[in-house]
């Protein structure tokens, strides 16, 4: 009955969220309206924390899995991606590795500045 | 058989939970990064179908079905990020000028890489969503006119990357504070990277999924800077 109703008030959210993507002309996917909604349902009150809690870690572990169908699907655009694959990889690796430099160090930086201000 | 595989749901189900327990399996066993679950599952997955010359459709006819659950696990999200709340609000101005600041880096890299490799206009527009969850970047490579198929490519090359390699990254970069990691590694690589994140630390994973949020908006409205580059 717990996992039911856990899993129950998600798929809700998650169609609260679908249909706000349809109703509001932003390319903001139905998903992160969900996340938004939850967390503002769980920081309010209205939620109780363990009313999504088991189902809700599952769901979050088994997220890699739900990952493989499509990028399997890159298979499909293989000749489309052939035209311009090398510069493909390259600028994918290159600028994942600078976003994660950078916003990285910024955040670090801060926090350890904040950190000496309070005298932590 | 062929025929039967072409209808049936649980065959491609199956297939995809085998390749991702032999994908644990290998990581616990050897505990190398090259033995990371999802790429060895992806790879297992494709060579099954390359040598059994099985259609990617008929597989995924059953296998889209996991796939489903992704929009519910993102809402889910919200719940360690929940959990982390006082960190949340006692790093609040630190975690939003580093998201930011990651956007603004992702859109010049890719610019000036675009110039490097001399693309035109549409591949360009194309990459330029590549950091941000697969749901935002095809909307916004939409809007740009981009090739929304390769925009997806770069998506799954970015995430898996960041999936395979966050935590090494972030030690070898030297970012040491959690909520740093969590924010680089969510802003950097999206809820592929966060799936790392969230086994680096509950801080990590809370960050990550925060990032991947506020990175996606932040990067739908940078497009405005950045769309007429090139």
């Amino acid at each position: 009955m717990k996992y039911i109703k856990q899993f129950t008030i998600i798929i809700a959210i998650s169609l609260l969220g679908e249909i706000l993507n349809r109703i509001i002309p932003l390319p903001i996917p139905a998903s992160i309206y969900g996340m938004t909604i939850l967390f503002v349902l769980l920081c309010s009150g209205v939620l109780k924390l363990s009313a999504v809690k088991e189902t809700g870690k599952f769901l979050i572990y088994s997220m890699p899995i739900m990952f493989i169908p499509p990028t399997v699907g890159l298979i499909e655009s293989w000749t489309t991606m052939q035209e311009f694959l090398l510069a493909l990889i390259v600028i994918s690796l290159v600028s994942t590795i600078m976003v994660l430099a950078v916003a990285g160090h910024i955040t670090q930086f801060i926090i350890n500045n904040n950190k000496k201000k309070t005298g932590k | 058989m062929k025929e039967f595989i072409g209808c049936s749901v649980f065959w491609g189900i199956g297939a995809t939970l085998i390749a991702y327990i032999i994908g644990l399996l290998l990581k616990k066993k050897f505990k190398l990064f090259i033995f990371n679950p999802l790429l060895v599952a992806i790879t297992l997955c494709i060579a099954l179908l390359a040598v059994t010359g099985i259609k990617y459709e008929d597989y995924n006819n059953g296998a889209q079905h996991i796939s489903i659950l992704l929009t519910p696990a993102t809402v889910c999200l919200a719940i360690p990020l929940y959990e982390q709340l006082q960190l949340l609000r006692k790093n609040y101005i630190a975690i939003l000028i580093g998201i930011a600041s990651g956007v603004l880096t992702s859109g010049f890299t890719i610019f000036l890489m675009s110039l490097l490799f001399n693309l035109n206009h549409t591949q360009y527009v194309t990459l330029f969503p590549k950091s941000i969850t697969t749901a935002i970047g095809i909307g916004l490579s939409q809007e740009l006119d981009g090739y929304i198929a390769i925009t997806v490519a770069a998506i799954m090359i970015t995430g898996l990357f960041g999936n395979i390699a966050g935590d090494i990254l972030c030690k070898i970069l030297r970012i040491k504070n959690n909520v740093a990691q969590g924010i680089a590694v969510g802003t950097a690589s999206h809820v592929m990277g966060t799936s790392k994140a969230m086994e680096m630390g509950a801080v990590q994973g809370a960050m990550s999924s925060l990032s991947v949020a506020v990175a996606g908006c932040m990067t739908v409205l940078s497009a405005i800077l950045f769309e007429n580059l090139i």
